[in-house]
């Protein structure tokens, strides 16, 4: 647990130790809020649904740059062969990374509030529904950042790990949309729906708070974190 | 305190360690020596549970490494091979890092940083980033890391390679002054090391153990591959005959021929000096004698034969 608290604080400050950090979290910023203010201005009201709607998509580069580095860098530099001879087991190492990138995560989406908030000036806001969704995301945020990890685990080169990450994250996305799922016969495209990333996300930010889309998102990252540990494993055995 | 039985590990490419076993008693400094390629790091991989092997045991104090990694980790202080460590992280955040996950808290912590700041000599540096740092410095931060829990074991991959003469005497006499209370792996490819700071040697050739023991053990080895030599102005027919006939020659070889000059490699029994022998022989047969000395093979020379010849299968 102390192991784990230690590389947690190590990782959490790497953010902020390079400029990287504060880069990625103004590019997204300025990003979404440019986004959502070009369509509130039009559709004209009290209602933030648009900005949670393209959460996924600008999640889905912004995510895997904040993974990216997280084994990568260790694997290139040799600092793994340290951490990992350390006392420390290799899940706790994998959970306080992980947790770190979500700790980054929770704070960039944290610094979008004054949105909801300015929203809420203006017009009547369903505060519910905003804080209902602000769950939705960090569920969704925690499966992108579980299979981001995962990424930056199988390659030796941060680029190379950002754009896996975001593939196999677009993939299991795209598997759940509509244009897609219209070749499949209906029964497969059922399956296939549940399993797609977006389709529990959209039920949450109508404002409806499932059991089972909670547990999609947290299977989801149990299993690539699982995969993460396999990868571990790997390293250990000389692969 | 370390017991390494017929460790085994293939790597897809190549065979890294074909059987190893060795041990090291504690308090004692074992130089581990062998040519780039022959399986040190694996091996020092696999004793501090970075690798698992694929067949073969190591126990360290009593616990298997890969049974209780853990409780192994905690009895070790190991400096990697090329000393990875965080170059953007300033040498006291670093220290700290470590000590953290070792589980050393508040005074405790603090105390630790302390004494290994102030036994590698980093007082200057301490809150300067670690990559300003020149090589020799971010040795010391590598050592002072492996030492924050004041471990029984200490196990350096190659410590001083890529350091300038005068950081490499430093580091040794570092590793010298540690080894006056700790029990010490030193791996290096580089014989004067270990004669400057191990008490013991084991050497490594192509993932096999080719040689160990002490120092003094090691080159009374090489003292048994001396030979002397004798140039003589005589009948070269005489002379073997003479030679063969001699109880305390053992072999004999005409090395060269040059004018009527021939020089001959004698061998006595093992560990005896026949120079003396030999200069009354040659009076005796009223042989002209114009030479006569001895060659010892070095430390040096029995590593090089050791380790570039073909290791039988």
């Amino acid at each position: 647990m102390r192991g784990m608290t230690a590389i947690l604080k190590k990782e959490f400050k790497a953010y902020w130790i390079s400029p990287m950090g504060y880069i990625y979290l103004v590019v997204f910023l300025s990003l979404t809020m440019w986004i959502f203010f070009r369509g509130f201005f039009i559709i004209n009201q009290a209602n933030i649904r648009t900005f949670f709607s393209i959460l996924p998509w600008v999640f889905l580069l912004f995510i895997p740059a904040i993974t990216m580095r997280l084994w990568t860098e260790e694997r290139r530099l040799g600092t793994l062969e340290l951490i990992l001879t350390l006392p420390v087991k290799d899940h706790e190492v994998l959970f306080g990374k992980f947790l770190a990138a979500y700790l980054f995560l929770i704070i960039s989406l944290i610094l979008t509030l004054p949105l909801p908030i300015s929203v809420s000036l203006i017009g009547n806001l369903d505060w519910g529904q905003v804080i209902t969704s602000y769950i939705g995301a960090l569920l969704l945020g925690g499966a992108y950042l579980s299979i981001g990890i995962f990424a930056s685990s199988i390659s030796f080169n941060q680029i190379v790990s950002f754009i896996l990450g975001a593939v196999f994250i677009f993939l299991l996305y795209l598997i759940g949309m509509q244009w897609i799922l219209m070749t499949f016969p209906p029964k497969i495209a059922a399956v296939l729906q549940y399993l797609g990333l977006g389709y529990h996300y959209e039920g949450i930010i109508r404002g409806v708070l499932d059991i089972r889309d909670i547990l999609y998102y947290l299977s989801v990252m149990a299993i690539f974190l699982y995969l993460n540990l396999r990868s571990i494993e790997i390293w250990r055995l000389g692969g | 305190m370390i017991e390494v039985l017929n460790l085994k590990k293939r790597f897809a490419t190549a065979v890294a360690l074909d059987g190893v076993s060795f041990s090291v008693q504690k308090g004692e400094v074992l130089g581990f020596l062998g040519p780039n390629g022959a399986g040190k790091t694996t091996t020092m991989r696999i004793i501090t549970g970075f690798l698992i092997p694929d067949e073969g045991t190591v126990k360290v104090g009593e616990y298997d490494v890969l049974e209780h990694p853990l409780e192994v980790k905690r009895l070790i202080g190991y400096l990697p091979e090329d000393n990875p460590i965080y170059q953007e992280m300033r040498v006291n955040e670093f220290l700290n890092f470590v000590a953290e996950i070792r589980g050393l808290t508040g005074a405790e912590k603090r105390a630790a940083i302390e004494r290994v700041i102030e036994t590698t000599g980093l007082e200057s540096k301490y809150k300067k980033t670690i990559e300003t740092l020149s090589k020799g410095y971010k040795q010391r931060v590598g050592l002072a890391q492996a030492l924050l829990h004041d471990p029984e074991i200490l196990i350096l991959d190659e410590p001083t390679t890529g350091l300038d003469p005068s950081q490499i005497v430093e580091i040794r006499r570092l590793i010298k002054d540690l080894g006056k209370e700790k029990t010490i792996v030193l791996s290096t490819h580089i014989l004067p090391e270990v004669q400057v700071t191990a008490s013991r040697v084991t050497i490594i050739n192509q993932g096999k153990i080719v040689a160990q023991g002490t120092l003094e053990e090691l080159t009374q080895k090489a003292a048994e591959g001396e030979s002397t030599y004798v140039e003589l102005r005589a009948n070269p027919e005489d002379v073997e005959q003479t030679f063969s006939s001699v109880p305390w020659i053992e072999r004999f070889q005409r090395v060269e021929e040059r004018d009527g000059v021939y020089r001959w490699a004698v061998r006595g029994p093992e560990g005896q000096d026949i120079r003396e022998n030999l200069f009354k022989l040659a009076v005796e047969k009223n042989w002209t004698l114009l030479e006569l000395w001895r060659e010892r093979a070095t430390l040096e020379e029995i590593f090089l034969h050791l380790t570039t010849e073909e290791v039988p299968a």
